[in-house]
């Protein structure tokens, strides 16, 4: 499992080559979209992801996303895109209409498991959030990237406004729920659950 | 730094020793040796002013140009800038009383929607220390915020920051009123914030989108002798 969320966060997820569709997604969404394409029988359709970490730096992904979709154009008969905005500021839709691919509606991952006008509705301002593959890879997007665990003492510095950590759930998990709870504790912010399961996701690839 | 800099005693070293160590102490963000070597300068009959520009803008520039090029990241930006502002915290009441130059005025705040200050808090620091006045208006601020407090202070500048795709369109907003109020030309509006370009300061309307704290420093500095020309035409 580890290894497994090390592999996706740093080189993400080769396609197999099988299939008429292709989904180019991000690597923090890999279980994710291979749950829901098999829950619902989607068999002509493939995967292939992103390094997750690019999470980190938004303004990466379009060239990424761009050298991804022209690799496999040719192979595949569809691409959809599972990346919604994600900090890219409009950079990512661009590419996909450039190519004339869909992607996912609304601005992260965490409006679209939450769903997005709900997400919207709550216009939470002071909600830092995980899903379940980040808090499986809290140290490696947030405590090592932010230098916290080298320097404990810029934790107010960088959540000094945030109230909540709120752990958008996927799955009904209590060990990942016990994981999230203690990075609440540890970025000293008080701690809610979530359950959304996966959301705005599952109609998205279920068209496919 | 490295072990044998354990050894050093900071009053030991003459001035422009000292300054060259302040620089590596800021660049390791070394806040306690930064308070102590301010001290010293000044214990030396340094002016408060040149201290802030030689020993600690100076060296944070260094950082800046560092953090620019990839060489250092925000947790160590983020110490040094700690440091900084522990050694202009000694400097600021000193500023005030011997005159230092005051370059011009500047609201800034993070907008509507927005918690994120790092960028913000950086970019205030390194105005004030090239000579701006900076009105600090935090987090999460409505127009009215900027509008109100730029006409109370009789700003020249307005900053605005956002970290988010979701919140930075709140920038046109503000801008907007300024036009509507016939107010957008009293003011220079800057811009800046990770998710922002300069396609999108121009489409919004902004005077000019900042790179990062050093480039709004310079434009600053750069339209405000522009406003003084005029003034003076």
């Amino acid at each position: 499992m580890t290894d497994d969320d090390t592999r996706l966060t740093t080189e993400g997820l080769a396609a197999s080559g099988k299939g008429r569709v292709l989904v180019i997604g991000c690597g923090a969404l890999a279980r994710e979209i291979l749950a829901v394409l098999q829950a619902n029988g989607l068999t002509h359709v493939d995967l292939a992801c992103l390094p997750a970490i690019l999470h980190n730096r938004p303004e990466r992904i379009h060239t990424a996303l761009e050298d991804a979709i022209v690799k496999h154009r040719d192979t595949y008969e569809t691409i959809f895109v599972a990346y919604a905005d994600c900090g890219s500021g409009g950079r990512i839709a661009e590419v996909c209409a450039r190519y004339g691919v869909e992607m996912l509606e609304g601005p992260h991952c965490y409006s679209f498991f939450e769903g997005n006008e709900a997400f919207a509705e709550r216009d939470e301002a002071t909600a830092f959030y995980l899903t379940d593959f980040l808090t499986r890879q809290f140290e490696a997007f947030v405590i090592k990237p932010l230098g916290l665990d080298r320097h404990p003492e810029l934790r107010d510095a960088y959540f000094g406004n945030y109230e909540t950590l709120v752990y958008l759930a996927q799955t009904d998990d209590p060990a990942l729920d016990a994981q999230a709870r203690a990075a609440a504790a540890r970025l000293g912010l008080a701690y809610e659950r979530r359950q959304t399961g996966y959301g705005d996701l599952a109609p998205a690839l279920a068209r496919l | 730094m490295a072990d044998e800099d354990d050894d050093i005693i900071l009053s030991e070293l003459d001035d422009e020793e000292l300054v060259a160590q302040m620089h590596d102490d800021l660049y390791d963000g070394l806040k306690e040796e930064i308070e102590e070597a301010t001290q010293i300068l000044l214990a030396r009959d340094w002016a408060p002013y040149k201290v802030l520009t030689v020993a600690l803008v100076a060296g944070m520039k260094v950082v800046g140009d560092d953090f620019r090029d990839g060489i250092l990241f925000v947790p160590e930006v983020l110490l040094a800038a700690n440091a900084m502002k522990a050694g202009m915290a000694i400097l600021k009441p000193l500023l005030a009383e011997t005159g230092a130059p005051k370059v011009g005025k500047m609201v800034i705040g993070t907008v509507k929607g927005d918690i994120h200050d790092i960028g913000k808090n950086l970019v205030s620091m390194m105005m004030e220390g090239a000579g701006f006045e900076v009105v600090d208006l935090g987090i999460n601020n409505p127009v009215e915020n900027y509008i109100e407090t730029a006409e109370k202070e009789d700003a020249d500048i307005i900053g605005m920051s956002a970290l988010l795709t979701t919140t930075m369109p709140y920038m046109k907003v503000v801008i907007d009123t300024l036009v509507a109020e016939g107010k957008r030309d009293k003011y220079i509006v800057l811009v800046g914030g990770a998710p922002l370009n300069e396609e999108f300061g121009k489409a919004i309307g902004a005077d000019a989108y900042c790179r990062d704290a050093a480039v709004a420093v310079e434009t600053a500095k750069q339209f405000m002798a522009r406003k003084h020309n005029q003034m003076a035409g």
